[in-house]
């Protein structure tokens, strides 16, 4: 029988057999969303109306023998960072408070395109800058696991969204991990695919040249089905790949890793990480060697300084990416009172609209950019970008793919961070260089740590172009870590019970 | 005591730097696909990429591209061969993403130059400016300021904003310090200006009418006292909206630096306004000065790395140099070389050799457009080419050689075609202006000065030719000066006897 | 390593258009003194051979052709406008002249 916690492979299958509309499996989401989200808080926005008028129209098709996509009459969350034409878009931000794009992202036209249907949009970081959506000023997201803790970020919403089985699908974007963390800490999949393979028009920029929109799911087969559905170059996006999008689900169904190469981080390991973090981690090697697989050791020494590159990368273009947000064309505007100046009506609206987080990177951006620091900060960033690559290159020579774990810890509590932005930073220094080098990263669950039973992760980077690589590799672990615990891991979440 | 302009170049040496904006004649803008034809209804020609709006990506025009390297080769540039996009950093309520997407440390074409000729005291003096670079930028939409006593912006109420123009390419072009040109600044200043825009409009790629603001000059001028080799403190003024204006702000900005800098006071780098009315400057923008433009590369678009097959493949359509085009011409008419300084000065060159191609006799069509229609333009303080057609110019020539119109009465339809009375076919029927040189009509009228003025006659019969002018005088006033006077002074003396 | 004092927080945060109150400017300097202590270590690495990388993928040459294609309209281009006047955004007043 289809339900809620159905994978979206099944799901298919079932409207493909009959035994399901989408109407149905759409409403049976929004039940589930009235259940639970009081307590999550996963979503900014639903759209009933737009929603089953989807769904009626895929149940309509498939019953003339149109069936755009596998994913036809699914449903799916979207991060609340994606224009969706008409739907209120906010980034998780006041400044963004009603705004209605008048355009759809592209990756909105694809999955509008394939059928899905798009439920919702999810809580974020605002504007995608964090790592547990506390950042979100509509309030942060609750980790289904344990409703006192962070869902990670910047994609939470996304995230909590699977983990609570209020969608089966989820879109994110991930910078420096905002997809893999919160897959990690929610124990759900969370892909981010090579830099320029999904189109970023209509991915309302936080840092353009790490910014990546990816496919979340429950299992590494949905994440796959999903990703060929969002990927593909677009002319709108001059950064886009212009190849064929890799078969990932053909990977993903492989189920096979005799012979390849593991390549184990060792930088990516040691002091920071949560004993049980890496006693999962381990197991999760121990498997792909079962399953055939050779481990490898590689160093990338220049990871010690991927952090602090990315906090000059990210933040000097999010310094500019936002400069837009002045009030004058869309978003809110604060104090016009027919007598302040332009200037002045921005100041105040920018100060109103951003939160400390944003403001913070905003200041740190245009310090890094400003002339006669340039070189010192955002030029030497950009050097260590160069010798993250040489890293990746000469360890992607010795190993198929490399993994490490996708967090330093477990999911930890709402606040506990708030005084401390640099620990906060620590949470993406697994997932980092992956952006930083544009390769493909993916995050899927290797177990419950040990300490607090809270969901790990396990990271795959693959090589630029080869996504295929890490969804064939994920794929096998997954089964085979399915096969050691006989049930997929959020059968162990606890039941949220309606409030 | 203040200074004029010519004590000032004696004390002072001037230094010029001139940067050109170009507004190229794509179809559509240099980051999307909006429709870049002027005149449109406001915001009607916007998308989520001009509009700057959040998650809107540009993608680059190639005809800009291809624009930009023409605009280089032409200009004896090297093309890089590998350039970039920049942001250019800064706020203002036109700019929609409040950043400009320009080139900075990596502009398409660098270090070129072009040879303009000026008139100096010693004869035709050639002068080379070099050019630091081209590159490529796009262009703000338009601000409206509304309430306030003047309408300007300070002291306005509100603003309203139109995007149409935001986006649309420009192509900047940018002079090294122009230095050792003397008192002739102004003018070197104009003939590059001049040469640029006919170099411009030859390769097709913009209207270049400063009037219409699709091309602009900003002039960049500082003094240092003659003969000490520094350098000083440079202003820079904008909206210099003509060719003749480009040659004003320098004097303007001479005249308004040399007198502080006799009073002992600073020059301030600052941005400029150059008003129409006066001939001088004014400060403008301040807070520019403050303004850290923080350039960083583009992330959003990716290189521009043109192989030289396709630079070779550009360099191949480039039309006729204008000084070619001018040499040649120069021989075919065989034309001195000031009056070919003058027509060429005054952006006549098109237009005589149009006439000249429409059957008008060479040496007539340029005296035509240099002298008669030259003079209405200064009159009117507008460009003479706007006045009347070669065409029109053309038609009138040939009424001369017909015989069907005298000089004088030329210059009659002349001016009536510029006041817009018509045609000259129009214009000669409605004043009535065909000659007249029916022998009996103009005999009639001889005999009538003749019965008036008797003793005058006389005068002509005994031998002084000359009296004859009042007899002649008599008789173009009583035809209206539709006669032909040639004709009337010829079958007078010979009534008078005194003919060959 | 020069601590960041309020007045260069301040001078960033007219740059950025962001106003801010002392509080605020003395709280961001500390947080940001800290920060950039932190991620000053990338000039360890960067030395003058290292080339800079500002796209991860080696893409050149992507261009559009010159042709027009449909706008907005102008309703859909002022949707968002938080005030317009006949079809034009309506701003305060712009202070600094032309």
């Amino acid at each position: 029988m289809t339900t809620i916690r159905s994978t979206a492979a099944e799901m298919a299958a079932a409207l493909a057999a009959g035994t399901v509309t989408s109407v149905e499996l759409t409403e049976a989401h929004y039940a589930q969303i009235e259940r639970v989200d009081p307590a999550v808080h996963a979503f900014l926005y639903l759209d009933k109306e737009g929603a089953l008028a989807q769904a009626e129209q895929s149940d309509a098709q498939r019953k003339n023998g149109q069936v755009p996509s596998p994913l036809a009459g699914v449903p799916l969350a979207l991060k609340d960072v994606l224009a969706q034409k008409g739907i209120p878009t906010t980034c998780g931000s006041k400044m963004l408070e009603g705004w209605r794009p008048p355009y759809d992202s592209t990756v909105v036209t694809k999955l509008k395109e394939a059928g899905v249907v798009i439920l919702g949009k999810t809580n974020m970081d605002e504007f995608a800058m964090g790592s547990s959506t506390e950042n979100s000023a509509y309030g942060p997201t609750h980790n289904p696991w344990d409703l006192t803790r962070i869902p990670g970020g910047s994609g939470g919403g996304s995230a909590a969204a699977l983990a609570a089985f209020e969608a089966p699908l989820a879109i994110g974007t991930d910078t420096g991990g905002s997809i893999r963390q919160p897959a990690a800490v929610t124990g759900t999949v969370g892909v981010k695919p090579t830099y320029g393979g999904v189109s970023r028009y209509g991915l309302i920029a936080f840092s353009s040249s790490l910014d990546q929109a990816g496919p979340c799911a429950r299992t590494v087969l949905d994440a796959a089905l999903l990703h060929e559905v969002i990927a593909g170059h677009d002319e709108r996006d001059s950064t886009s790949i212009n190849a064929a999008v890799p078969q990932v689900v053909k990977a993903a169904k492989k189920l096979d890793v005799k012979g390849m190469k593991i390549g184990v981080v060792k930088e990516l390991q040691g002091e920071g990480f949560q004993a049980g973090v890496l006693e999962r981690f381990h197991e999760g090697l121990d498997a792909l060697v079962s399953a055939g697989a050779e481990l490898v050791e590689v160093s990338c020494p220049t990871f010690d300084y991927a952090l602090a590159a990315y906090y000059l990368i990210a933040p000097s273009e999010c310094s500019s990416n936002l400069a837009r947000f002045d009030s004058m064309r869309y978003g809110i505007r604060v104090g016009d009172d027919g007598v302040r100046s332009a200037e002045e009506v921005m100041n105040l609206t920018r100060h109103e609209g951003f939160g400390p987080e944003v403001k913070r990177r905003i200041i740190l951006g245009t310090y890094a950019l400003s002339s006669g620091y340039y070189d010192a900060y955002y030029g030497s960033a950009q050097k260590v970008r160069t010798l993250l690559m040489r890293d990746f290159n000469a360890a992607f020579a010795k190993a198929d793919v490399l993994v490490s774990p996708t967090a330093p810890t477990t999911a930890f509590k709402i606040g506990a961070n708030d005084n401390d932005p640099l620990a906060m930073y620590l949470n993406d220094i697994a997932t980092i260089p992956v952006n930083m080098a544009g390769i493909g990263g993916m995050s899927l669950p290797c177990g419950l740590a040990a300490e607090d039973g809270l969901p790990v992760g396990f990271q795959i980077m693959s090589p630029a172009m080869r996504d295929d690589l890490m969804y064939q590799v994920g794929g096998a672990l997954e089964a085979a870590l399915l096969s050691k615990w006989g049930a997929p891991i959020l059968d162990r979440a606890p039941v949220l019970a309606a409030k | 005591m203040a200074l004029n302009y010519d004590q000032a170049v004696e004390k002072y040496e001037p230094t010029l730097g001139l940067e050109v904006h170009v507004e190229l004649n794509t179809h559509s803008k240099m980051f999307c696909s909006c429709s870049t034809i002027f005149g449109g209804e406001p915001n009607t020609q916007t998308c989520p990429v001009c509009l700057g709006m959040p998650g809107a990506l540009p993608v680059v025009n190639g005809k800009a591209i291809e624009s930009s390297i023409l605009i280089g080769l032409a200009l004896n540039c090297s093309i890089a061969p590998f350039s970039r996009f920049a942001r250019k950093n800064y706020f203002y309520p036109d700019m929609p993403k409040n950043f400009q997407t320009s080139q900075y440390d990596e502009p398409i074409c660098v270090n070129g130059y072009l040879d303009v000729e000026i008139d100096t005291d010693e004869g035709p003096k050639k002068f080379r400016v070099e050019i630091e670079r081209v590159h490529m930028e796009e262009d703000t939409g338009k601000s409206l300021h509304v309430g306030g006593a003047t309408g300007r912006i300070h002291g306005a109420d509100y603003s309203l904003l139109d995007y149409n123009r935001a986006g649309i390419p420009l192509v900047e072009i940018v002079t090294k310090i122009v230095g050792g040109t003397g008192k002739y600044a102004p003018q070197v200043a104009r003939a590059y200006v001049t040469e640029l825009r006919d170099i411009l409009r030859s390769l097709g790629v913009s209207d270049v009418k400063m009037e219409q603001g699709s091309m602009r000059c900003d002039v960049n001028l500082s003094l240092a006292p003659t003969g000490s080799g520094a350098l000083g403190t440079r202003s820079e003024t904008k909206n210099v909206n003509s060719l003749r204006s480009v040659e004003r702000a320098v004097i303007g900005e001479v005249i308004r630096q040399s007198n502080r800098l006799e009073a002992g006071e600073r020059i301030v780098q600052e941005t400029r306004h150059f008003l129409e009315e006066s001939g001088q400057t004014r400060p403008g923008r301040s807070k520019e000065q403050a303004e850290d433009y923080r350039y960083f590369p583009e992330p959003d678009l990716v290189p521009v790395v043109p192989d030289s097959a396709w630079i070779e493949e550009l360099r191949a359509t480039l039309p006729e140099k204008p000084s070619t085009r001018r040499k040649r011409l120069q021989e075919q008419w065989s034309v001195p070389d000031k009056e070919m300084s003058s027509l060429v000065n005054a952006g006549l060159l098109d237009v005589v050799e149009e006439t000249i191609a429409l059957g008008a006799e060479p040496t007539r069509a340029r005296s035509w457009w240099l002298g008669e229609v030259s003079r209405l333009a200064n009159e009117k303080e507008v460009d003479p080419t706007s006045l009347i057609t070669p065409a029109q110019v053309a038609e009138v020539i040939s009424l001369i050689e017909s015989g069907e119109l005298t000089d004088k009465l030329a210059r009659q339809v002349v001016e009536g075609v510029v006041a817009g009375e018509g045609t000259p076919a129009e214009v000669i029927a409605q004043r009535g202006l065909k000659v007249v040189s029916d022998d009996g009509a103009l005999m009639t009228a001889i005999e009538s000065a003749i019965a008036s003025q008797p003793d005058t006659a006389e005068r002509v019969r005994g031998g002084n030719i000359p009296a004859a002018g009042a007899l002649i005088g008599a008789v173009m006033k009583a035809t209206g000066g539709q006669a032909d006077a040639a004709k009337v002074r010829e079958l007078l003396l010979k009534h008078l006897g005194q003919g060959e | 390593m020069a601590a960041i004092s309020r007045e260069d927080v301040a001078h960033l945060a007219k740059l950025a258009r962001i106003d801010m109150n002392d509080a605020e400017l003395d709280h961001l300097a500390q947080e940001l003194d800290v920060i950039l202590g932190a991620v000053a270590r990338v000039q360890e690495v960067a030395g003058a051979d290292v080339p800079p990388t500002s796209h991860p993928i080696p893409v050149n040459n992507v261009f559009r052709e010159d042709v027009a294609r449909p706008s907005l309209t102008p309703q859909e281009a002022l949707s968002g406008a938080p005030a317009q006047i006949d079809g034009r955004f309506k701003v305060p007043q712009i202070l600094g002249e032309e």
